[in-house]
């Protein structure tokens, strides 16, 4: 195990200061026997946005929900491969999966505040729940992280209030808002303007920017613009393999595989 | 591909009779609401005739004071069997609330196995058992043990009887939590049982609530297991260990005796009996349900029982 660890360079030998916060090693998943995810190894750059394009169903979704073990948490879901999160195995059996979800947040497709909570727990949820009291600590997270997820100037006035009660933009930013309060260092978004309008969108994308400089971040989605707007790096996947990952600029303008080059001019999907 | 033609044929099909539909759909929403009134009439019927027998029972005294002898001039009142009533509810649901809501999250939470399915099975065939059976169970158990009938045995058996019923619903409503919550719970690093119990728990609330008022409703006019374990009683409670009086079986006692100021009183105390367990539910409901935002009501609805 050890050994194999070793093998991976967490710096890449070609660009002296490229550091990989993250890299998935021979990942495949399945749910009840059926194949979902072939194989897939991916290393993700700190501090640049990593996005994941495909067809719906070509295992998008269950790449990342290995990245940060909720796969496993799927009944009947299997999985081979290994994730290293600054070059400890998450699978390693001497690591809590649970204190590495607190390291790599995450954001789902549907917005999913909390039904019973404000717009203030939500934030604070992750916090209190992971045992952080003081109560100054916790709101001044709750309104950095607002503040961060572009949120804060339209919820300042009603904290109290439901988090239900805002729109589906404003939930999405919500739960961005929520996922970055127990700061984590890597952030794993599942298309997450998929439900939402333009403007919200565009909200979500200027404030992926921003986090950027702070974060790891891998976004799924299936808006190629988006991905040419907000990613550093791009993979493309096809029926559960990773067919091309390269730098978002070279795999649209000039994609190596003749599948990569039909998704992105539009072709199919 | 469908053709031009057959979608005009579809189309034709589809805006057909659209006049006989529109009377369905009358005569439908007609009968759901004439299944409503069915379903009330009983209801405000027996409520009327309970209160309108037993009007001329009820006063200050006759909540308040202790039984008059039998036959006497003074028939006194139903205060032990109110005061009963109170404290069964309250300590059956003292055992039976926390232990039947754990069960029910063990079963929809863990329960996927063999343990859940056994414990499943048991609980199912424990909610269909005759009560009458749980009393001379309790009797056999607790009463001839210590020796005498006292609240404890009554409260013992009551909660048996609440048990199943809080555990299903507690499933149940579990259950109807979506995934997705619990999910984000675990991103959030969140270890299992605490997204159980804070946001799966709150989650489900409404449906909780409801089969514990389900489940009081039910053991406040329970009769036969109070046979067999509080005996009955004309005094206000001495100790937990000692007899009590409790509304069914007193209204039971008084229908049954042949003085027509006994029968009165025995609906009087059936109509005191129906508005304990409207207020409870009322009461509690209010207590826990009602800060909730509007975008909660949503939610409400699927996680309610009723
Ligand atoms: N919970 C599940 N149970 C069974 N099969 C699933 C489940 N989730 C996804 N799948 C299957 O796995 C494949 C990949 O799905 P997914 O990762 O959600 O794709 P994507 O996110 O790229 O649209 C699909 O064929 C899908 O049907
Ligand atoms: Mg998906």
């Amino acid at each position: 195990m050890m050994e194999t660890m070793t093998k991976i360079p967490l710096k890449d030998n070609s660009t002296e200061d490229v550091k990989y916060k993250l890299i998935a090693e021979n990942i495949s998943a399945s749910y009840d026997g059926i194949i979902a995810v072939k194989n897939v190894s991916m290393k993700f750059r700190d501090r640049a946005v990593t996005a994941l394009i495909g067809p719906s169903g070509c295992g998008k979704t269950t790449f990342l929900r290995c990245l940060n073990r909720m796969h496993e948490l799927t009944k009947n879901a299997t999985l081979t491969g290994r994730v290293l999160l600054d070059g400890e195995d998450l699978y390693s059996n001497k690591v809590d999966p649970i204190i590495n979800r607190r390291k790599i947040g995450m954001v789902f497709q549907k917005p999913n505040p909390f039904p019973t909570m404000s717009i203030y727990d939500n934030v604070a949820c992750g916090l209190k729940l992971n045992g952080v009291k003081d109560k100054k600590i916790i709101d001044e997270v709750v309104e950095g992280c607002l503040k961060m997820a572009s949120l804060w100037d339209e919820v300042k006035e009603k904290l109290k209030n439901p988090g239900m009660s805002l729109s589906g933009g404003q939930q999405q930013r919500l739960c961005i808002a929520r996922a970055l309060a127990i700061q984590p260092e890597v952030l794993l978004m599942d298309e997450p303007a998929s439900a939402l309008d333009p403007i919200a969108t565009q909200k979500i994308e200027e404030m992926i920017q921003e986090l950027k400089k702070e974060y790891t971040i891998i976004i799924v989605t299936h808006n190629m613009q988006q991905a040419t707007r907000v990613s550093d790096y791009t993979g493309f996947m096809y029926l559960g393999d990773l067919v091309e990952f390269g730098e978002t600029k070279q795999i649209f303008e000039n994609p190596r595989n003749e599948i990569t080059a039909k998704y992105v001019q539009g072709q199919f999907g | 591909m469908i053709t031009v033609e057959q979608r005009t044929e579809f189309r034709k099909h589809f805006r057909y009779n659209v006049g006989r539909r529109l009377v369905l759909d009358k005569v439908v929403k007609c009968m759901v609401f004439l299944c409503v009134v069915v379903a009330i009439v009983p209801l405000v019927a027996i409520l009327v005739n309970v209160f309108s027998n037993g009007a001329a029972a009820l006063s200050w005294n006759f909540l308040t004071q202790i039984p008059g002898a039998v036959g006497s001039d003074d028939p006194g009142g139903i205060g032990p069997a109110i005061q009963g009533t109170l404290v069964l509810i309250g300590l059956s649901s003292l055992i039976g609330v926390p232990v039947g809501v754990m069960g029910g999250i063990f079963l929809s939470e863990y329960g996927n196995n063999r343990y859940g399915r056994t414990v499943r099975f048991f609980n199912d065939v424990l909610a269909e058992f005759p009560t009458i059976v749980i009393g001379v169970f309790t009797f056999v158990l607790i009463v001839l043990t210590i020796g005498n009938f006292s609240v404890w045995a009554g409260s013992f058996a009551l909660s048996i009887i609440m048990l199943p019923i809080i555990m299903r619903t507690t499933e149940e409503s579990l259950k109807l939590v979506p995934v997705t919550y619990r999910e984000a719970g675990y991103a959030l690093g969140i270890r299992r049982w605490r997204v159980v119990f804070t946001i799966v728990l709150s989650g489900a609330k409404s449906g909780l609530v409801t089969g514990i008022l389900l489940a009081v409703a039910r053991i406040a006019g329970e009769t036969a297991p109070l046979v067999f374990t509080i005996l009955g009683s004309s005094q206000f409670i001495q100790g937990l260990d000692g007899p009590v009086d409790a509304l069914p079986l007193r209204i039971w006692r008084l229908s049954s005796l042949p003085y027509d100021s006994s029968v009165v009183q025995g609906w009087g105390a059936a109509f005191v009996l129906i508005i304990l367990v409207l207020s409870i539910n009322i009461g509690v409901r209010y207590l826990f349900l009602r800060r909730k935002g509007q975008a909660m009501l949503k939610f409400k609805k699927l996680g309610s029982m009723s």
